[in-house]
């Protein structure tokens, strides 16, 4: 035992002491290491805590100190009872230890009974029994709340206003990205000022009169609402045209020879040849849908129209809140952009990194 | 392509397959939209099409964006609880005045609408601290990230991906550690401290607000910083490597100075975003306890939308207040990136 853990502390310190030509340590390179361990921790553990949370029951969410993994009482059947009796660990008096399936409790005094001899009963002191537990998964957290909440009406709701509001988003930003890129016209530079300028005016500072807006069209409380005054980002413009900008024109040209029409150079040549910075706004667009919280806090205010976001902080502002839902719901959410990210991760940190817009 | 056998000619891969279910919506798209589009170029002539390109997109500036900036005035100048601007009687500066009646600006007590003032006095507290450690841990990270380690990948995308998880999330997956029973009053409690209600305490709930949205948003800023000390040129490095330089005179002589305009913009951008926090802090303490942690963004929103008596007037006029200081901070941005750019 010893020595496996002096070899492995061997190894492992000559992993960390390797070190390229031998230079001497520095403070930084320990801060390094520790730095990033810590770091991970921090970053990883609230998330995965939430995950495993969220696969207990709710009896196992309530226990204080929490356990790392969902666990469940064993249950046992016993002749004579006709629901499954919590199963426990009883030291008698005596000191020997037995294992015991409880019939009721009384106050301090809990009346067990054995399994394998059901006909007599021995009334124990709750506190010194202990129960039996397993490793359980909760699934029905997950599937409840398919059934018994508008949650599925939720999940709807969001994957509606993220798929159509991203379409719309493409469509009508690439547009005036190919107008502002391809043509030499008058007011083209203050149109681009004018979309550099509106980059800046946040939904925060615009609530009330864009509530009226959307009252006046009568969109409240529908989809729309979410849907359309976020749909002409200045961000995808500014970004789709700076791409266009590299194209070369020969090919515009060319097809113009040969008598092909505006819109057929926008769909046929320009647009496919757009591909990546598009894909990279479809990423944003998806993300800033899919987590849009305040204005549809606004907008929407009937629960038929909620999103998964409103809906979960509508849930978890609850009296009594039940946290067993809550915690899957979460994980719910949480997926797509997992997903998003496991996949497109290249995308999106190139994307911020070039754009420095997120 | 010479010697591909007829039978993969036949048999389209997957990939061929879905591309070509996939352009088919695209192809009719584009035969719907190509003669409405085609007849207008001959109507109109070549020269106005950038204007047809244009219309879609700036309609919705327009209508949702434009139109609701000017209008926004108009409500901070009207009062009444009608949403219609029509039926608002005009009042002048009443709404600013209100805001603005203090006895000292100092103490938010002696003011008229004092959570307005709450919610600034909270904005700044909030502000200054979020931003400082915000571009302290980020330009850690990121110094960390850039130097030569094992799994970088890894470990750039653990310090990144809660700039993804949105608001709701952020805050449930944070809340749901801090409570009265969480695992971390567990582990505070095996430890031998006392259990902390950490949302009981309004410096607590304040140190948690500021806490959750820089583990929220410091990826982002490390990507930026990270972006610009790549683009630092090694030769710098091996210059000062080879006349044995200090680590720690590096940093302040070659890496601090080059990445300075980098630093500015984060700094700025940081600001910009954290002056309108609200999302996430609303769904962790809702503001509490009390008015603990309530910000200019939720003061707004509660005014015009959450309260019973809807006050659209006020809740504009606050809202032009914090365009202002936007405004302003957005100039400042343009200047710091266009000194970046011009070097």
């Amino acid at each position: 035992m010893a020595d496996a853990q002096t070899a492995s502390g061997r190894s492992i310190a000559g992993l960390l002491t390797a070190r390229r030509g031998g230079a001497s340590w520095h403070w930084t390179d320990v801060f390094t290491y520790v730095y990033l361990a810590f770091g991970v921790c921090l970053m990883f553990g609230p998330v995965l805590w939430l995950a495993l949370s969220s696969f207990k029951t709710p009896a196992g969410l309530l226990e204080f100190p929490p356990t790392l993994l969902p666990l469940g009482q064993i249950e046992v059947e016993v002749d004579g009872h006709d629901k499954p009796l919590p199963l426990y660990k009883v030291t008698m008096e005596d000191g020997t230890v037995r294992e015991l399936a409880q019939i009721r409790r009384i106050g301090i005094i809990a009346q067990m009974v054995d399994p394998n001899d059901p006909e007599t009963s021995i009334r124990v002191p709750i506190a010194s029994r202990e129960p039996i537990r397993e490793f359980r998964v909760a699934w029905e957290n997950y599937t409840k709340p398919l059934e018994r909440f508008n949650f599925l009406t939720y999940l709807n709701n969001s994957v509606i206003v993220t798929v159509v509001a991203t379409l719309i988003t493409l469509l009508i930003n690439s547009m005036a990205a190919f107008g502002l890129a391809i043509y030499e016209f008058k007011g083209r530079n203050a149109v681009m000022l004018f979309v550099i300028g509106t980059l800046m005016i946040p939904i925060t500072i615009i609530l009330v009169p864009a509530y009226l807006v959307v009252t006046q069209l009568n969109m409240v409380n529908t989809l729309w609402a979410v849907i359309l005054p976020g749909a002409a980002t200045p961000t995808g413009v500014f970004l789709l045209r700076q791409y266009m900008l590299t194209l070369p024109r020969d090919l515009i040209e060319a097809a113009r020879m040969d008598k092909a029409s505006e819109w057929a150079i926008y769909w046929r040549i320009v647009l496919p040849l757009s591909l990546p910075a598009i894909a990279v706004l479809a990423i944003f667009s998806v993300m800033w849908r899919w987590n849009d919280f305040l204005w549809p806090l606004v907008v929407l205010n009937r629960s038929e129209v909620y999103t998964l976001q409103i809906g979960l902080n509508a849930f978890q502002g609850e009296l009594d809140v039940q946290w067993h839902y809550v915690l899957a719901m979460t994980v719910v959410t949480l997926i797509p952009v997992a997903l998003v990210f496991a996949f497109l991760q290249r995308f999106i940190t190139t994307g911020i990194a070039s754009t420095g817009m997120k | 392509m010479a010697h591909q056998s007829p039978a993969e000619i036949d048999n389209p891969t997957f990939g061929e397959r879905f591309n070509a279910v996939a352009a088919w919506p695209m192809r009719v798209l584009f035969g719907l939209l190509e003669t409405p589009f085609r007849a207008l170029q001959r109507i109109l002539g070549i020269g106005r099409m950038p204007y047809i390109f244009l219309l879609p997109n700036l309609a919705f500036f327009g209508i949702f964006v434009i139109v609701p900036l000017i209008i926004n005035f108009a409500f901070s100048v009207t009062g009444g609880d009608e949403l219609f601007l029509n039926e608002r009687p005009y009042v002048g500066g009443e709404q600013y005045s209100y805001l603005a009646d203090c006895g000292s600006y100092l103490d938010p007590q002696s003011c008229r609408e004092d959570r307005f003032w709450r919610g600034i006095y909270n904005t700044i507290t909030f502000v200054f601290f979020q931003v400082a450690f915000m571009v302290l841990f980020s330009l850690v990270t990121a110094l960390i990230l850039n130097r030569e380690i094992r799994g970088r990948g890894f470990f750039r995308a653990a310090f990144f991906f809660p700039v993804l998880l949105s608001p709701v999330v952020v805050a449930l997956i944070w809340k749901w550690i801090l409570l009265r029973d969480g695992v971390l009053n567990a582990g505070l409690t095996s430890i031998g401290f006392e259990r902390i209600l950490f949302f009981v305490d309004p410096t607590w709930s304040m140190f948690w607000a500021i806490f959750v949205s820089i583990w929220a948003h410091m990826g982002f800023y490390t990507l930026i910083l990270l972006a610009g000390l790549q683009a630092i040129p090694p030769d710098l490095y091996e210059a000062a490597e080879m006349d044995g330089t200090k680590r720690e005179r590096v940093f302040w002589r070659i890496t601090l100075p080059l990445l300075w305009p980098n630093l500015l913009v984060v700094i700025v951008l940081a600001l910009i975003k954290a002056v309108q926090i609200f999302d996430e802090v609303f769904v962790l303490t809702g503001g509490g306890p009390g008015t603990a942690t309530q910000f200019i963004v939720q003061y707004i929103y509660t005014t015009g939308f959450a309260n019973q008596v809807q006050n659209f007037g006020l809740a504009a006029a606050a809202s032009v207040v914090l365009g202002v200081v936007l405004f302003v901070l957005t100039l400042v941005q343009l200047a710091v990136t266009r000194r970046k750019e011009d070097g």
